[in-house]
């Protein structure tokens, strides 16, 4: 749970850092992923195929949507912060909405691409669980990579400190945009692929990952990857441990309450730089 | 004389000749609505839930109503005339669900509405039904009816509440499984009768409930929870609702997987439109559910039920017809059917004409004391309080054999009746 909540904070964090855009159709572009992944898995025959079909395809269809929402809507409104809110809640609608026109109302399931148990004496786990946090594992270090050792990671971070120099330096700061904010959107796909076959695919699924999300790209502060990680294990973890001895209700009260005391103690977050 | 009637020359002796024709030609038409007064026909409002966390089970109370509703037609319809019925959703959400009664009733014109399933939809609605003094039919299985929570003009004559549900089956659930329970269920108004009714039923059989792990139904991912169930526990009572219910299941199997298990006793709310021989539920093998109506046809199941499966257009899995995976959610579905049946025979006593009868209709049902089995009443014989609202029937205990639900026991009607809290009829309309 922590670990796909990893990937697809990462994914907000990122659009964030770069284009100071706040999206909050994040959690649809997470949804649409999901279902997706269960579009492809149903014209796969076999199961595992299907599932390595859905990891490549959606993460690219999902993109490629985010990248034209980027260039036909975000950047006519020149990237203005509460222009773009608005924006990408009107996406949200007309991605929950398309997914609800064309894919039904119904929750379904997409099959694991294997089925190993762990037996534990007093307990059993899911295999593909621990196979899943390994996956978010290696994407984000590969993110990670990406975006400190690569010529378009610094670019993109090049971005991120000084718009107007960069483009003075003769980077293309429009492309960097649609390309930041697919990213976004894809890794929140790549999330909702490893996720649906413990969940399953439904149209309302994006509220809870947005919410949670949010709660710890804030937390970790904004545009940065290292704080959202490490934000993301501890409320991940945190949600867990105490829904499990206390209640659901009131991890989701210490999560919101750690929100609003970050953002009065520390308002750029655990890891953030001023700015 | 001659008139000019339709641009052609004619006279009175053709213009007669001709209504005389058309009269006989709408008799041979439609022979079977002539002794209505008003033959408009009788609009009934559907408050379904076509989208949001009750979809599957609104995809299939609208084919399940469809089905019924063309029956009734071929039948006579209600008083001679035609029934049409108006779909609306409300997307399971408690907010719309008022606003929906409130659309239904004063911009669609229905007589009534009846249809809605969730226990909170159904609380969130009802008053706006009393305030629009519109009769409201529900199939939610809550005990909101019956307690008197709710209003005079909201009736539940189609399902058995769970209070009387869970009282019937405790004793079998004490005698056959175990004395140490542990539930799980869904934390709002249908989960808590289910808490406070079950716990109270087990304490009076002499066991007792360990442990309530109560979840929230918008819950996802359930793994968090399963730990703490007690190691000492007899047996593990599940009953959870929503569009996760498969994730649900799955990962109790994957909780308890081949190890030692405590006995299963779960509500086939937790496996409503779900395949009980899907992959990674072989564990539910040898476990039992609550069934409302018996998803899988039984040996013994009477003349009617092909006939109503076929209506319905669901095989003898339970499952759609023209798409084995489209489970349909059996084990509830036919309080629509039996609702509308009940609507037919409530205007047919009452002798309704027009939204004006409405109060004789609600007084109509109120007299109501028993429906016999039969097509119109396909999940069995029932008896109906009028003082409460509410009706009881039979309920089936099955047992997964072979990936397939297999009746060990029901029970009877007089198993679930426990003493009136409310008397409706005394409240004024």
């Amino acid at each position: 749970m922590a670990a796909v909540l990893a990937l697809s904070a990462v994914g907000l964090s990122l659009t964030f850092g770069v284009m100071r855009v706040v999206n909050v159709a994040h959690g649809e572009f997470f949804m649409l992923g999901a279902v997706l992944a269960w579009v492809v898995a149903q014209a796969v025959p076999s199961a595992p195929l299907g599932f390595v079909a859905a990891l490549i395809l959606c993460p690219l269809v999902v993109g490629a949507v985010a990248a034209l929402a980027d260039t036909a809507i975000l950047k006519r409104l020149n990237y203005d912060p509460e222009a773009t809110i608005v924006a990408t809640i009107g996406i949200s609608y007309i991605l929950q909405q398309g997914a609800l026109s064309f894919f039904g109302p119904d929750a379904r399931a997409v099959e694991a691409p294997f089925s190993l148990r762990l037996q534990f004496p007093w307990f059993g786990y899911s295999g593909y669980k621990l196979f899943v946090v390994i996956a978010a594992g290696l994407v984000l270090l590969a993110v990670w990579l990406f975006m400190t050792r690569s010529r378009a990671g610094l670019v993109m971070r090049a971005t991120q400190v000084d718009r107007n120099t960069a483009r003075a330096f003769g980077i293309n700061v429009d492309r960097v945009y649609a390309g930041t904010f697919a990213l976004g959107a894809a890794l929140a796909a790549v999330a909702a692929v490893l996720i649906v076959p413990i969940q399953q695919a439904h149209y309302l699924m994006g509220h809870d990952p947005l919410l949670l999300s949010f709660i710890v790209v804030i937390i970790g502060g904004l545009g940065s990857i290292r704080g959202t990680l490490i934000a993301a294990l501890l409320i991940g973890l945190s949600d867990g441990i105490i829904s499990m001895f206390f209640t659901p209700t009131l991890a989701k009260i210490v999560a919101t309450l750690a929100v609003a005391l970050v953002l009065v103690f520390r308002p750029q977050g655990l890891f953030g730089a001023r700015a | 004389m001659t008139t000019d009637l339709a641009g052609l020359k004619t006279n009175r002796r053709t213009v007669l000749g001709g209504l005389a024709a058309g009269g006989a030609l709408m008799l041979g038409a439609a022979p079977r609505f002539v002794q209505a007064q008003s033959s408009a026909p009788i609009k009934l409002g559907f408050q379904l839930h076509r989208t949001g966390i009750g979809a599957a089970y609104g995809r299939w109370y609208e084919r399940t109503t469809q089905a019924a509703l063309k029956l009734l037609n071929d039948q006579g319809g209600i008083n001679g005339r035609p029934v049409e019925i108006v779909f609306e959703d409300d997307g399971t959400d408690p907010k719309r669900g008022a606003e929906v009664v409130e659309k239904l009733t004063t911009q669609a014109g229905c007589d009534l509405i009846f249809g809605p399933l969730f226990s909170h939809v159904v609380i969130g609605s009802a008053p706006r039904a009393g305030e629009l003094k519109v009769p409201y039919l529900v199939c939610s299985e809550g005990y909101h009816v019956a307690s008197g929570m709710l209003n005079r003009w909201t009736l539940q004559p189609g399902i058995t509440d769970v209070r009387a549900q869970v009282s019937s089956m405790a004793p079998w659930v004490m005698q056959n499984l175990g004395k140490k329970v542990t539930m799980v269920f869904p934390d709002y108004a249908f989960g808590h009768d289910h808490r406070d009714f079950f716990t109270e039923a087990v304490k009076a059989q002499g066991g007792e409930v360990i442990a309530q792990i109560a979840i929230p139904p918008t819950e996802t991912s359930f793994t968090r929870y399963l730990p703490q169930i007690p190691a000492e526990t007899e047996v593990l009572y599940h009953v959870m609702v929503g569009p996760a219910v498969l994730t649900f299941v799955k990962e109790l199997g994957e909780f308890y997987g081949s190890g030692a298990r405590p006995q299963i006793f779960g509500f086939i709310d937790s496996l409503e439109a779900v395949d009980t021989a899907a992959p990674g539920l072989e564990f539910l093998e040898g476990t039992h559910f609550w069934e409302g109506h018996c998803r899988v046809k039984q040996a013994d199941a009477p003349e009617w039920e092909g006939t109503y499966r076929a209506a319905v257009g669901v095989d003898d899995n339970g499952a759609s017809v023209s798409d084995a995976r489209d489970v349909s959610t059996y084990a509830h579905m036919f309080s629509c059917w039996e609702t509308l049946f009940v609507i037919k025979k409530g205007m047919e006593a009452s002798g309704y004409q027009s939204t004006a009868d409405r109060q004789k209709f609600v007084e109509a049902i109120e007299a109501m004391t028993a429906f016999d089995a039969g097509l119109d009443h396909v999940q069995g014989a029932k008896t109906f309080n009028g003082k409460t609202h509410q009706v009881f029937g039979q309920q089936f205990i099955s047992k997964v054999e072979g990936g397939k639900l297999m009746r060990v026991h029901a029970t009877s009607i007089e198993d679930g009746v426990y003493p009136d809290a409310v008397d409706y009829t005394a409240q004024s309309f």
